[in-house]
């Protein structure tokens, strides 16, 4: 039986065109040994929630500078929970305002990364919510 | 519902977890495998390779738009994408990017779009690819497009996988002399010229066409004959094949980014389905892939079965000795096969 390989989906939501935070996630995702898919700018929730579905993915991280968290974040989430897969470990990173944490965490987003946080930190906590839990 | 019966309904749910399993070569893959097998052998595998940034993504992404959308009015059909890109050899991480480039495909429920780290195989594909393609297969996907590696000279296993491979290049990678090297231009049903607007377009093609010319020999001589005088210019159609028993690779121009060439580019795959199916050669290169597969496995099981009874001091100790120039390689490999931990048949 080969090794378990951690599959992330880093996407791009909405239409702000900064992607250089995702791609540093997903560079430092990489170099951690997971298996990172990126899925380029100006994706649609309905984008992101098929990719993450086709690619069977452990978590799904949303880089998110637009300031539209509050709409694009919930609805990400009722779809993936449409297609089966409100299991997967969700996250976010970019910038959002503390007021906005805690209705997104409850929501069911797992944590919030926003500007220098270090990738030690996103990449364990990535590894804990995947691994920890008994591989389905 | 449990994952074959999902796979076999077509649930996309189920498929994709399906895939997951099998790439990591758990127990229920395998055993799904087994039982999905029955299920397979429908779908036209088509294959893409060449090498990285000559648009293999975007043109993938155009093929399974025009099978989703054809010009002639008559169904589509449905359309899986296996994309592999390479994993890092030292982290064993991997960053899949193809779906970038295949957009437009977004919103189908007709499409499925997989993404694959090589995960250390070597030849163009991961290990798993050929399973994950079954699965597919037996998901009821009538076209399945694999896209390898950004690939160099000898990433060719897509030969063996693929029903009919693409190979694709750009304007101004390599003179005439990569054209006659062995290896991946001599795996190609169609060549793709793609980026086809850029400057020396002409002299990509001029040097695949002259490469099939050394190919095949005795055709172009009996062309030649009729073209006429020295000084004649010769004409694009000369390389349709006299006998149909010969399948010559077209030579075609795309620019994947507008679809520019891609009506084209389907009629020609149309075309190779029909020489495959009419020669014959359709079973008989599903036999050798079959025999391919069959080889793989056996080596694979019986390594495993072997490395089962040595230790791994056992096994250290004989790298120790190599390195101590004790012996030779060959010599190491026939003393531990001859510990007779494993009766050799």
């Amino acid at each position: 039986m080969a090794e378990r390989k951690i599959r992330v989906l880093v996407a791009k939501p909405g239409l702000d065109g900064h992607d250089r935070g995702a791609k540093v996630v997903a560079r430092a995702l990489r170099d951690a040994g997971m298996e990172v898919i990126y899925t380029g700018l100006r994706q649609t929730p309905e984008m992101i929630a098929e990719a993450a579905l086709h690619e069977d993915v452990d978590a799904v991280g949303l880089s998110i500078l637009s300031g539209a968290h509050m709409a694009l974040v919930p609805r990400v989430l009722e779809l993936m929970r449409a297609n089966g897969q409100g299991d997967v470990c969700f996250f976010v990173g970019g910038i959002v305002p503390e007021t906005d944490v805690k209705p997104l965490m409850n929501m069911g987003v797992m944590a919030i990364y926003g500007p220098g946080t270090p990738s030690s930190k996103y990449i364990s906590d990535i590894r804990a919510a995947v691994l920890g839990e008994p591989v389905a | 519902m449990n994952l074959v019966e999902g796979v076999l309904a077509g649930d996309r749910l189920a498929i994709a977890r399906l895939i997951t399993q099998v790439e990591n070569d758990t127990p229920e893959g395998r055993d799904a495998l087994n039982r999905l097998f029955s299920h397979t052998g429908r779908a036209h595998l088509i294959g893409i390779t060449g090498s990285p940034g000559t648009g293999k993504s975007s043109l993938v992404n155009q093929i399974a738009h025009a099978y989703r959308n054809p010009a002639n009015g008559t169904q589509p059909c449905k359309v899986a994408v296996v994309a592999i890109d390479p994993s890092s050899p030292f982290t064993g991480g991997a960053l899949l990017g193809d779906r970038v480039r295949m957009r437009d495909l977004a919103g189908d429920t007709g499409v499925f779009v997989r993404s694959m780290a090589s995960r250390g195989a070597l030849g163009g594909l991961a290990r798993s690819t050929a399973a994950v393609v079954q699965v597919l297969d037996a998901a009821g996907f009538e076209k399945i497009l694999i896209e390898t590696v950004g690939a160099g000279q000898s990433e060719v296993d897509i030969a063996r996988l693929a029903h009919t491979t693409l190979v694709v290049e750009a304007p101004g990678l390599g003179d005439d002399i990569q054209a006659i090297k062995a290896g991946i231009l001599e795996i190609a049903d169609i060549l793709v010229v793609n980026k086809a607007d850029r400057p020396g377009v002409e002299n990509t093609e001029r040097a695949l066409r002259s490469m099939l010319e050394l190919a095949h020999p005795e055709r172009m001589k009996s062309i030649s004959c009729g073209r006429g005088g020295r000084g004649n210019k010769p004409k694009e159609s000369t390389l349709e094949p006299l006998n149909s028993d010969i399948w010559i690779p077209p030579v075609l121009r795309t620019v994947a980014t507008q679809g520019g060439g891609i009506n084209e580019l389907m009629t020609a795959i149309d075309r190779h389905v029909a020489y495959l199916r009419e020669t014959g050669e359709w079973r008989e290169r599903e036999r050798e892939r079959l025999q391919d597969e069959l080889n793989h496995l056996l080596q694979a099981i019986l390594v495993a079965h072997w490395r089962e009874g040595v230790s791994d001091s056992e096994l250290q100790g004989m790298v120790s000795r190599l390195q101590d120039r004790a012996l030779s390689p060959l010599q190491a490999a026939e003393q531990l096969l001859d510990l007779e931990k494993i009766p050799l048949i």
